[in-house]
């Protein structure tokens, strides 16, 4: 990723690499919406869900959910000196959740009818419904979030941008009720298939567990992503991003410490009430507690000693560890572990259609990312609106 | 309040509401309100694997015609399942090496809670009177939660469509049940294997079989409460329902059941959390207030102290500037003294 030199080369590593990512994006694209699912997926009816869900889906939520930590933290907690590191996360979580939206439109059979469970007909008893409703509204706040930025960028809108700053308070609000209900409810569409999933990773704790999980990935995030952000948009950093940001990072890491022992204890407590002790012994117990021990309990401390030592370095790569960590947890839970009984024939593993059209979404999210951050104040309080910032 | 109190508490409501609250399968009314839904009986230990079931399946529902014809007995050596052009497959079992074969019919169950129809998020499925669950193809939006949700592995989908993929899956000849007619397989079935009735009287019958039998059949009907219970019934030979391929460890508890209880926490969440959040904002609002005014209380008596201190000091400097001058005073005026006194001397002796 170069930085913003207009008159650079536009052969940058990166923007080949992206390049070549778009234009197999866009073949498989035009092969997905012209031949069907199964000309460029292997789901099968055994595996009707591979890693656009697993992937594009759980991942992208879990991972998105630094902005309702991030606002949470500084417009309801109160650590107004985070106020700076909002904008960014918030953006992220934007981005990150109408992506959401748009790689659905490429697993589901009939995009053009992702509407109906919420305007035509309302499938009530369904955990997915609610994974619908609350993902669609939520998009809308984060839209409403964002929208501030935009239009202090394109100026002559002071009247709608000052009512958006005036609903703050309320939109945060909403969106941690609209986040712990979806971010829940992601886990809870697994309670249906007791039979399917491994007792090891089914337990009545999903919900919970894919709630916490997704405060911890989400402020992982955060960290992981303005780190990536100081390297590559620095000169777009005012003083008060720059202030905040290491204070937040390690804020963010105490706090990530505490909530991953909780997890942790939860993790252990749904084996105990279900007494499903015995299938550590087995492969799949090695691989839970590969996930459970290396990708959680060891983050845990990491991110608890960085604290204590103030190593913002470790912190950082804790949080890209933490990262990977909920990335394996949502794979296995939606891909791993699920189907575990069916024959390894029967077995899903993703096609290449698959893996470009995920590669395509990230990247667009990138692109996006730069996009406006390059542009918009996000990094940074617009010069007119010192002010009246929230 | 901690974030941990309240992960507590949502767990707490959660396990109130999710015990005392019963979500059930959308427009599928009360179970025990259908007492004369229809179902089938099927006996493993009739079917003789001619797959002239699947042929009819194949033909009263307009699928497209296999790769193999009907009467190739040769497809029996692989195990199949339902896929999106066959609704139902027959499958070849050997419990008992050396012993014949067992054959099993395979097709939508048609639960009486079903799965599929608690999991779709726009009510595509549907527990009908009759007792079949029926699929509504013009509201799907294909999402495919069913085919996770269903834990007899049955909805097949058409992957290869385009435009108009659908979930496949039998109906129990739900048009022809409409018109009074057998299901199709029913009808085909030359040995009885399947029989169509109401669904407690079948159980009436397979218990009949089981006892009448001794020592031939499993003494169980499953369906009869597998999943919450299902309109297909099934029973089979020795050893057991896991030898021709039938999971026996699903339990008893309904597929709408095993999500009410995350279903009952919204309500919880969505009317604890922006109260909650408000205090806390409002918590966290008043801290800064009273930190801000004792900020400023000490700010003045930090002012206060140090202005009185300098005050102190100034009239501590000025008393000693007041002695200094004193005796500057005096002494000035000593020297005056002394002088005139010498003056008055030097006069004296002049």
């Amino acid at each position: 990723m170069s930085t913003e030199t207009q008159k650079g080369t536009l052969f940058t590593p990166w923007n080949i690499v992206a390049g070549i990512i778009l234009a197999a994006g866009v073949v498989v694209t035009i092969m997905r919406f012209t031949m069907g699912l199964g000309a460029v997926t292997n789901l099968s009816d055994n595996n009707p869900w591979g890693i656009w869900i697993g992937f594009d889906l759980l991942c992208g939520v879990a991972l998105a959910a630094g902005g309702y930590t991030t606002s949470a933290a500084c417009y309801i907690f109160g650590f107004k000196r985070f106020h700076g590191a909002v904008r960014p996360a918030i953006l992220t979580a934007f981005l990150g959740y109408a992506l959401v939206v748009f790689a659905l439109n490429y697993d589901v059979g009939r995009p053009w009818r992702l509407v109906y469970p919420i305007f035509y007909q309302q499938g009530t008893t369904s955990i997915l419904f609610e994974v619908g409703l609350c993902v669609f509204i939520y998009l809308t706040v984060l839209f409403l979030e964002y929208l501030p930025a935009a239009l202090e960028w394109k100026r002559g809108f002071d009247k709608y941008r000052d009512i958006l700053v005036k609903l703050t308070m309320g939109l945060t609000i909403l969106g941690v009720i609209l986040s712990t209900l979806h971010q829940s409810s992601l886990g809870a569409l697994y309670l249906i298939a007791p039979s399917k999933l491994h007792p090891l990773w089914y337990t009545p704790y999903l919900p919970v567990m894919f709630f916490m999980s997704s405060m911890f990935a989400g402020m992982s995030m955060v960290i992981f992503e303005g780190t990536l952000s100081h390297k590559h948009f620095h000169h777009k950093m005012d003083d008060e991003y720059n202030l905040g940001y290491e204070d937040l990072q390690m804020a963010f890491s105490k706090a990530a410490a505490w909530i991953m022992a909780g997890y942790l204890a939860m993790k252990v407590l749904g084996l105990a009430m279900d007494n499903r002790w015995q299938f550590l012994g087995t492969g799949y117990g090695v691989w839970w507690l590969t996930e459970v021990v290396g990708f959680v309990a060891l983050p845990c401390y990491a991110y608890a000693v960085a604290y204590r030592d103030r190593n913002l370095k470790l912190a950082r790569f804790t949080a890209l560890w933490t990262v990977l960590g909920i990335v394996l947890n949502r794979f296995n839970i939606s891909l791993v572990a699920f189907n575990w009984q069916l024959p390894s024939v029967d077995r899903y593993f993703p096609s290449a259609g698959e893996i470009i059209i995920s590669l395509f979404v990230v990247t667009i999210g990138v692109i996006a990312f730069r996009f406006i951050v390059t542009r918009m104040p996000i990094f940074y309080v617009h010069p007119a609106y010192k002010d009246s910032s929230h | 309040m901690k974030r941990r109190h309240f992960l507590g508490l949502l767990g707490a409501a959660g396990v109130t509401l999710g015990s005392g609250a019963t979500a059930k399968a959308a427009s599928l009314g009360d179970v025990k309100g259908l007492p004369n839904a229809g179902g089938v009986l099927f006996d493993a230990s009739r079917c003789i694997g001619c797959r002239k079931c699947e042929a009819a399946c194949n033909q009263v529902n307009d699928l497209p015609k296999p790769a193999k014809a009907f009467d190739d007995l040769t497809v029996l050596d692989v195990k199949r399942r339902t896929d999106a052009k066959s609704y139902t497959i027959v499958n070849k079992y050997v419990p008992d090496a050396g012993k014949p074969p067992v054959f099993r019919k395979i097709q939508c169950n048609h639960c009486m809670e079903p799965a599929c129809a608690s999991a779709c998020f726009v009510a595509a499925f549907k527990k009908s009177e009759t007792g079949a669950v029926v699929y509504d193809p013009d509201v799907c939006v294909g999402c495919r939660y069913c085919m996770v949700a269903c834990p007899f592995n049955i909805p097949a989908y058409e992957y290869d469509k385009a435009f108009t993929p659908r979930v496949m899956k039998c109906t129990m000849c739900q048009p022809r049940l409409l018109e009074g007619k057998l299901p199709g397989c029913v009808e085909a079935c030359p040995k009885e294997a399947l029989i169509f009735g109401k669904r407690r009287e079948l159980l009436n019958i397979a218990w009949d079989r089981i006892g009448g039998n001794p020592g031939r059949y499993v003494e169980h009907v499953y369906g009869e409460r597998e999943m919450g219970g299902t309109s297909w019934l099934t029973i089979a030979p020795k050893p057991s329902f896991a030898a021709i391929g039938m999971d026996e460890t699903l339990g008893t508890t309904s597929a709408p059941e095993l999500t009410s209880g995350a279903l009952a926490a919204v309500p919880a969440v969505a009317g604890i959390w922006p109260v909650l959040l408000t205090g806390l904002y409002a918590i966290s609002k008043r801290k800064e207030k009273i930190a801000e005014s004792e900020k400023q209380a000490a700010v003045a008596a930090a002012i206060a102290k140090a202005s009185a201190d300098a005050e102190a000091k100034l009239s501590e400097e000025l008393g000693k500037a007041e002695v200094a001058n004193k005796r500057r005073i005096e002494v000035e005026v000593k020297k005056a003294l002394e002088a005139a006194a010498k003056a008055g001397e030097e006069g004296e002796d002049a």
